[in-house]
């Protein structure tokens, strides 16, 4: 067995990048999520790789865009203010089917809103930020551990369906240290004929593009793309269940927010309550078939969040308004507690039982 | 174990100098000596000295803390106050420096006075289970950044080895030849060994200047409940009625 290391979690995911053969980073320093930089600044130089502080947000994705479309692998991390500022060029990303890795270690919104941590850009990693029609891979650590594996994943899953995937943590994850262990087998690669290397006078030109001249080209290339994304629904969900066997009632949580709701379902059931813990793992694609067999089982859901109400969304269309569905949630950098979320399991029964 | 003046805690970020200091704080207190600590940390905004502000009044510590420290003001300013730490020479000091020499930089304004009243500890937390120390070589690089942005030289080294929760006090005891070791490159002793308390119990007798300490937890810690993501079973996939995805070639294939 590998050693345990002891690391902050936004180490985690660049350690974890540059095993899983990323030696191209481009970013642009923001708290929470500055350690990513400053672990690959230190690192990058040794391992000939390239660490570059770009002049703003909007140069580093589009370097990441370059270099993605040159066939490597590469990312940029940022947090939330930050990543509205990429949005533009993570458009243009989807338009160009070029595979990049994106982490966003949130905080407290909107505007530039705080450092603490926060869940309040779940709407805009999931439903877009940029323009046009387009989807990016989704997935939420809960762990360090997580942090590091769901990073090789990212990194794999870009490259095999050639799209974004972003990790979507928030600053407790990215602050938080945990001993974890790396494994290195998990390390995909894929062809890429598509890049643009070099013809070296021996094959046809490449061309990386979003610009389409005729709209029956473009709508064109928007179905195949949706085909592409359906492949990805039907074969990457993950998501965890916990204590969902006998469930009455079921909570919805995902990231911080789901260690906050375990520990209270725990407790719950301590106190004779049947409630279970399903933690959407990939956000998008979203694990609307288990939610939804959850709905022929259970009473109600109970959604935590740390923000207004956005996954609850996603929960209520899984569920097609089936079964009651109430929400638990803090915002601005807060963080519900166990008994807040226990009181929020407690009152969800009543109604229904 | 003998006390300096003042006992500074610096090292790599995340090498545990908070708990370090805060918990090296109430010791001072428990002795009966009159005990300041100051958060001079202005890079890290997450886990701070103020965490224990409850815990240290109660002690009797006195804590300068930044005004701004646990807020949303992601300013690195320290407070006017920090000085008597510096000048109240009837005081027991203890500074908890920010990680790095970029958390050093801050410690700059401070040496001077510190290097001339000269009765002061420059304590150097080494923590092998940290990615980037993993050998007493890379130690000694951090430690010479340190010293060069602070202006202050380490005089003693602090053995931290930890894995959080996991700890065990084989985990610090398998340190001692990596402290060993930094202690030959820098020429500087190793001072004091830290513990979580119940690791700590394993270890009376067997390493120098063993201090137990008590942890800062937040709730959100489930080190009961384990790694959902290699606990295989937990993890499910949906079913799959659709097409499916491309295969991958073995790395480096």
């Amino acid at each position: 067995m590998a050693e345990r290391v002891l690391m902050k979690g936004n180490e985690a995911i660049a350690e974890a990048a540059i095993r899983a053969g990323c030696r191209h980073y481009f970013g642009y320093p923001i708290t929470p999520q500055t350690e990513i930089a400053a672990y690959m600044a230190k690192k990058m130089p040794k391992i000939g790789g390239v660490f570059l502080q770009a002049e703003s947000e909007i140069a580093s994705i589009n370097m990441v865009y370059g270099a993605a479309a040159a066939g490597m692998r590469v990312m940029t991390s940022s947090s939330s203010p930050g990543i509205s500022l990429k949005s533009e060029g993570l458009s243009y990303i989807a338009g160009s089917d070029v595979p990049a890795f994106v982490v966003n270690v949130q905080r407290g919104g909107p505007g530039l809103g705080g450092i603490q941590p926060s869940q309040s850009d779940y709407f805009q990693a999931t439903k877009g930020g940029g323009h046009g029609d387009y989807r990016m891979i989704v997935l939420a650590p809960a762990s360090v551990q997580e942090m590091a594996s769901l990073t090789v994943k990212g990194f794999n899953l870009a490259d095999k369906y050639l799209m974004t995937s972003m990790i979507l943590a928030d600053g407790t994850i990215g602050q938080m240290m945990e001993p974890i262990t790396f494994e290195d087998t998990a390390v995909e690669t894929y062809d890429k004929p598509w890049a643009l290397t070099g013809t070296k006078l021996q094959r046809k030109h490449n061309i990386v593009n979003s610009l389409y001249l005729k709209a029956d080209e473009l709508e064109r290339k928007n179905f195949e793309r949706y085909e592409r994304y359906k492949i990805v629904e039907e074969n990457e969900v993950l998501y965890e269940a916990y204590m969902m066997e006998d469930a009455e009632l079921c909570v919805v949580a995902f990231g911080i927010a789901s260690r906050v709701a375990k520990n209270a379902v725990a407790q719950a059931r301590r106190e004779g309550v049947k409630a279970g813990l399903i933690r959407p793992i990939t956000l998008w694609p979203f694990p609307s078939k288990v939610l939804r067999q959850a709905a022929e089982q259970v009473k109600s859901f109970v959604c935590v969040e740390l923000n207004m109400g956005q996954m609850i969304e996603d929960v209520r269309l899984a569920i097609e308004c089936t079964r009651p569905v109430s929400l638990c949630s803090r915002t601005g950098g807060m963080i519900p507690s166990p008994d807040q979320v226990l009181a929020s399991i407690r009152e969800a029964r009543k109604g229904v039982n | 174990m003998d006390h300096k003046r003042i006992t500074l805690f610096a090292g790599h970020y995340g090498s545990g100098k908070t708990n370090i200091a805060v918990n090296y704080a109430l010791l001072l207190a428990r002795e009966g000596k009159r005990t300041a600590i100051a958060d001079l940390d202005i890079v890290n905004p997450y886990f701070r000295t103020k965490d224990s502000a409850a815990e240290l009044e109660e002690a009797g510590v006195d804590l300068i803390s930044p005004q701004f420290a646990n807020s949303n003001v992601d300013l690195p300013a320290l407070p006017a106050e920090a000085y008597r730490l510096v000048e109240d020479r009837g005081l027991f000091a203890v500074m908890d420096i920010g990680g790095d020499d970029r958390g050093a930089y801050a410690l700059g304004r401070y040496t001077p006075f510190i290097l001339e009243e000269d009765d002061y500890r420059m304590a150097f937390v080494a923590n092998p289970c940290r990615p980037l120390t993993r050998t007493p070589e890379e130690a000694l690089e951090v430690m010479r950044e340190i010293e060069a942005a602070g202006g202050l030289p380490f005089t003693a080294i602090v053995n931290n080895a930890n894995l959080a929760h996991e700890t065990t006090p084989e985990t610090v005891l398998a340190a001692v030849p990596y402290m060993e070791k930094l202690s030959c490159l820098s020429g500087l002793p190793v001072w004091m060994t830290c513990a979580e308390e119940s690791a700590a119990a394993g270890l009376a007798g067997k390493v120098p200047g063993l201090l137990p300490m008590r942890l800062q937890t937040k709730y959100f810690d489930l080190p009961e409940q384990g790694e959902p993501w290699s606990a295989g079973p937990v993890v499910g996939r949906q079913p799959n009625d659709g097409p499916r995805p491309p295969k991958a070639r073995p790395l480096f294939g």
